[in-house]
């Protein structure tokens, strides 16, 4: 290694510290913008070094440095578009996009060095092939499963799982398809084996998403972006280039941290998630609602009168609030009890929304100060202390249900709603959340429904203790 | 095994590592940023693609540079630009509602404004 090597070595070092402390400051809102920029500062002091080492090789043609600045700066300007456009109530899509086009790049980096050391006499075969092979393979899944989700996202592709006869059959074939050309290819140089493995290994992306509920999505989002990174430490592997090493361990530790936090608060293993959705495999036992089973409605003054003479007031907000795009309807109101003395905050279910944290995001954009924003574990004890549970869009997470044996949700971590002294629930039917059962919460003796749009209902509710308390 | 390939593969596990005890400690109200950052910090495949640069001297390396570099960008500018984004809205108090409509605008309409209507304006 030359003195210039070694520098730029130790350049992507210093980045790879960045990433590191980057991601520390995230422990804490008040730091977390701190950290994205030394972050970003990283970014840019790898970027650079890479620039320089280029040009110090000297051997970059004309047209490749055309190519390279071309794409790249037509890749930023789609990506920098998408930021700034972006609906927060829409990042879980953006997120997954940015997976698919990480986890592609890093697969071609494998294809085509690959194809270039095959046509170099001797140059394939030995121990990097294997990083190699598990590069392709990786990036080419996060791809094309990345693009299913986020399409099942934007609602291209039904977010109904898409099950079909002999799935199953096909998923394993194509796995085996992949594995077995792989393990070809360490000891055979042969593109048609690199064009098997890359088809392969797109089309079981396809398919190991399509299967999955719309349900399930913080789930696939967090564990393709471990995959994600995973193919770019892999990257890192065959350039053979400590940043990207380092970059991708962080992010595939970060995407398997997540997924396990989702998977949890689902009360469900990955490997039940990957193979079927909800009610597929599991034996769904009918919860004991009765049909004569009283249900109580409510009118936007009595509600108003519960929420303008409570003291303490806590909003479940679920994917139902974001889906109406009801959060800035939903902050009004807290602000308008908070001006009266009352005690507001929101208890945030791990899996509210469509990625971990999504609701946060969702809420901090409607003005709501994040010390407000409380998580399960710190606000379920406060649940039996409060006057009124307000419960908009939010189902399976709030069934007590859970708490029993036998039903398709039981175990799965809940917010005590029912604890609180009333419970007002906005929601526009009777209808069944994901898991498909009825909701126990709806027919306890303390709980009002009100039966409408979440954003209208708020509106309704928020011009109703005006009126009251004006 | 090559004395490179251990060394890559004790950055490897320190890494993973590393990133385990760091991400362990993020609050939940932060996931969505922290994903969105990783999401960036994966762009870094960036600098594998521009590497491609080096040895492609011919039609298909230029193709695959050219998709690499565009995918690794749009990766790691819209990453950075998006997370940044969400993290500057997140406010330890709520904005008083005067405060975000613009100077301006309350001087050319003065006191017909009503105040609520402000928070509805951002996209």
């Amino acid at each position: 290694m030359n003195t210039f090597t070694t520098n730029i070595q130790l350049v992507y070092v210093l980045a790879a510290a960045c990433f590191v402390i980057g991601l520390h400051l995230m422990n804490s809102p008040a730091t977390a913008r701190r950290g994205n920029q030394v972050s970003t500062a990283g970014m840019a002091i790898a970027v650079i070094a890479t620039l320089v080492l280029l040009i110090h090789d000297g051997s970059v043609t004309g047209i490749g440095w055309t190519v390279l600045i071309v794409g790249a700066l037509l890749g930023s300007i789609v990506g920098l578009y998408s930021a700034r456009t972006v609906q927060m109530t829409a990042m879980p899509q953006l997120v997954s996009m940015f997976n698919a086009v990480g986890g592609g790049a890093a697969a071609l980096v494998a294809v085509y060095e690959y194809i270039h050391d095959e046509s170099t006499p001797g140059g394939v075969l030995g121990t990097t092939s294997v990083f190699t092979v598990l590069d392709v393979i990786i990036g080419s899944v996060t791809f094309t499963g990345s693009l299913i989700a986020a399409g099942k996202l934007q609602g291209i592709i039904t977010g109904q799982p898409v099950v079909f006869r002999g799935g199953q059959v096909i998923n394993a074939a194509l796995a085996v398809i992949a594995v077995g050309t792989g393990a070809f290819m360490f000891t055979t140089a042969s593109l048609p084996a690199l064009l098997i493995l890359v088809l392969a290994s797109l089309a079981f992306g396809v398919m190991m998403v399509l299967p999955i509920g719309g349900a399930d999505m913080p789930v696939v989002i967090s564990l393709l972006n471990a995959f994600t990174g995973t193919a770019v430490a892999m990257a890192g592997f065959v350039v053979g280039n400590w940043a990207l090493i380092v970059a991708g361990a962080l992010v595939g530790a970060s995407g398997g941290i997540l997924t396990k936090l989702m998977a949890d608060a689902m009360n469900r293993s990955l490997a039940n998630i990957i193979i079927g959705g909800f009610g597929t495999g599991d034996s769904v036992v009918a919860t004991a609602v009765a049909a004569d089973a009283q249900i109580r409605s409510i009118a936007a003054d009595d509600a108003a009168i519960q929420l303008a003479y409570a003291s303490k007031v806590i909003i479940v907000p679920g994917y139902g609030l974001a889906a109406a795009q009801a959060q800035h309807g939903v902050a009004e109101l807290a602000s308008l009890l908070e001006s009266r003395g009352i005690d507001v905050s929101y208890a945030i279910h791990p899996v509210a929304g469509r990625m971990p944290g999504h609701m946060n995001v969702l809420l901090a954009e409607a003005n709501v100060p994040y010390p407000l924003l409380k998580e399960m574990d710190e606000v379920n004890p406060e649940f039996a202390r409060a006057d009124v549970a307000l419960v908009i869009g939010a189902n399976d997470v709030t069934n007590p249900a859970a708490r029993r044996p036998g039903t398709a949700i039981s175990g799965m971590p809940i917010l005590d709603v029912d604890q609180a002294k009333s419970i007002i629930v906005i929601k526009r039917s009777m209808g069944t959340g994901y898991a498909g059962i009825d909701n126990e919460l709806y027919t306890n003796s303390k709980t009002s429904m009100y039966f409408a749009d979440a954003k209208k209902a708020l509106a309704e509710m928020t011009a109703a203790v005006k009126t009251l308390v004006g | 095994m090559s004395t490179a390939l251990v060394t890559d593969l004790t950055i490897f596990v320190l890494a993973l590592l590393v990133g385990i005890e760091v991400i362990g400690k993020v609050p939940a109200t932060l996931h969505t940023p922290l994903m969105s950052a990783a999401n960036s910090i994966h762009g870094i495949v960036l600098a594998g693609a521009l590497l491609i640069g080096i040895t492609a001297h011919n039609a298909v390396g230029y193709v695959l540079a050219f998709i690499a570099a565009f995918f690794a960008a749009a990766n790691v500018v819209g990453g950075y630009a998006v997370t940044g984004r969400m993290l500057k809205m997140f406010r330890r108090k709520a904005q008083p509602p005067a405060a975000q409509a613009p100077a301006a605008e309350a001087g050319a309409a003065p006191a017909q404004v009503p105040a609520q209507s402000a928070p509805d304006t951002r996209s």
